[in-house]
């Protein structure tokens, strides 16, 4: 199980990148992208939803918190190879476009699109997280403790 | 006799024509988008899709536009809409001891590890009207420390380690849905937390008022309130693993209240719980009270007769767009209905009258 989840760990990874980042920012670094796979569409675009859980005190039974969009579709590239895109939202293209970097990045085409799709987009996710903590760290209070009376 | 009554389309259509020229309002004035609504009125957006219980901010601020900012009518729109939605899954519960927190407050330890964060809040605020917002919006250089890398604990780890704390029992992975069996009564905590987390804010926080001022009292604090994004993960069939989908923003409370024990047992605090979607902190701290009174029965306390304990009266009367459906029908046509109370109230007139005259006559 261990084997096998290192194994689809950098798959699960930039799936995750693609489906949290901006549908604008993927389009716009998939439109840099010189490769334009010849694919198929297996399936969608298709917008649905899907429930969100928490759990009761954060550690106790599941509840279900409220749905969220997502819209998910699947390519077939011409050599065979199937690429699924899950993404936030109701942007058809961002799932398309998705799906066929899925399924490039398990071609040779992988480092290509690593360089010109997924490290762009990283970046700029680690940037919005650390903006955004950046601020918050600056909100932290500091106490200070006055002495009063004597003893 | 029952008369049906056609008519009014002419008057309907013009009616809704003139709605959409009152909700553009004074085209000299430009005309909000979408995305302005999304970005400028943030706190509505977040309130449309907690009770709307759909987490999408495009759609939310689209609602808030076409229902003229009646944010009810806005919630009756996402709701409407979510229902045309295929459901692709349910996600494994959001893990929000690794959230990225905008905000991380506790009322109860002054030196909580990770700090006491404010986040961009209205506290401390003097809540005067600021008029400079009437002449520009422009936002000052936001002042920056260097980010916490750490994970910020939850507070009631602590208390939980030294069993300061009743533990949280652990449940079934796939929780009762309100939104596919109707509520049934009594409801599991899983259904209550579903419902209050999507019920109306201004009744909820009615709700938790009333325990503070005395009915179901349990003496909260807020142990931790935190805010901030956390990714969303499902399990995709097709793969054969988990990915994120997505990430949310949710508002997270925490109450530690008054603690109980028996000759058994040694006394140990109580729990309440709010989590809700977006930057939500009185709805997500109302939910903790509510959630709390409502825990009575599972805790071994009295029923006090308390509005707050009657989980039939707080959840059947919490959705907003369930009370506002059935509450604005009355204004819809009734006039085969009142032509019979008419009817009914003339004849027991009459009786009554005829009555009258022959006491007097006797």
């Amino acid at each position: 199980m261990n084997m096998m989840s290192d194994l689809n760990a950098p798959r699960k990874a930039w799936l995750g990148l693609l489906a949290k980042s901006p549908a604008a920012d993927v389009a716009r670094l998939w439109a840099m992208l010189t490769i334009a796979p010849d694919h198929t569409v297996l399936r969608g675009p298709e917008i649905g939803s899907v429930m969100v859980r928490g759990r009761a005190g954060a550690v106790g039974a599941a509840f279900n918190l409220g749905e969220m969009t997502v819209t998910r579709a699947s390519v077939k590239l011409s050599d065979g190879t199937i690429g699924h895109g899950y993404v936030q939202g109701r942007n058809q293209d961002h799932a398309l476009q998705a799906a066929q970097i899925d399924a490039l990045m398990q071609t040779d085409a992988a480092d290509v699109v690593e360089a010109t799709v997924l490290g762009p987009l990283r970046l700029a996710a680690t940037n919005r997280k650390s903006d955004r903590a950046a601020k918050a760290a600056a909100t932290k209070v500091d106490f200070f403790t006055m002495v009063r009376g004597e003893d | 006799m029952y008369v049906a009554v056609k008519g009014g389309e002419r008057a309907i259509d013009n009616a809704h024509a003139w709605l959409a020229e009152e909700r553009r309002g004074d085209t000299s004035v430009p005309e909000l988008t979408v995305a302005q609504i999304r970005e400028q009125m943030a706190l509505a957006v977040n309130r449309v899709m907690a009770e709307g219980s759909l987490y999408d901010p495009d759609l939310a601020a689209l609602a808030i536009k076409q229902a003229r900012g009646d944010l009810i009518e806005a919630i009756f729109l996402i709701r409407a809409y979510r229902t045309t939605l295929p459901r692709f899954g349910g996600s494994t519960a959001i893990d929000t001891e690794n959230m990225s927190c905008d905000r991380r407050i506790s009322a109860t330890f002054k030196d909580a590890p990770g700090g006491q964060v404010l986040g961009p809040t209205f506290d401390y605020t003097h809540r005067l009207l600021d008029f400079k917002l009437a002449a520009d919006g422009e936002a000052t250089d936001v002042p920056v420390d260097t980010p916490n890398q750490d994970t910020t604990p939850h507070i009631m780890s602590f208390l939980d380690q030294e069993q300061l704390i009743q533990s949280e029992p652990a449940g079934d992975d796939t929780p009762p849905d309100l939104t596919r069996t109707p509520l049934e009564l009594p409801a599991t905590r899983a259904l209550r937390l579903q419902s209050l987390t999507r019920g109306d804010e201004g009744f909820i926080l009615g709700m938790a008022y009333s325990t503070q001022r005395g009915y179901a009292r349990n003496h909260a604090f807020v142990a931790e309130l935190r805010i901030g994004t956390v990714p969303v993960e499902m399990e995709i069939p097709e793969l054969g693993f988990a990915i994120d989908v997505g990430e949310i923003t949710v508002t997270e409370c925490e109450t530690v209240n008054q603690f109980q024990g028996s000759k058994t047992q040694p006394p140990q605090f109580t729990r309440g719980y709010g989590l809700v979607f977006g930057m939500t902190e009185r709805k997500a701290i109302s939910m903790a009270l509510v959630d709390r009174a409502l825990r009575w029965k599972e805790l071994g306390e009295d029923n006090l007769g308390a509005p707050a304990q009657d989980e039939e009266f707080v959840l059947y009367h919490s959705d907003n767009i369930q009370a506002t459906g059935f509450l604005e029908h009355i204004k819809l046509p009734h006039y085969v209905d009142f032509q019979s109370e008419l009817e009914l109230i003339r004849k027991l007139r009459c009786e009554a009258q005829a009555n009258l005259t022959q006491e007097a006559a006797e």
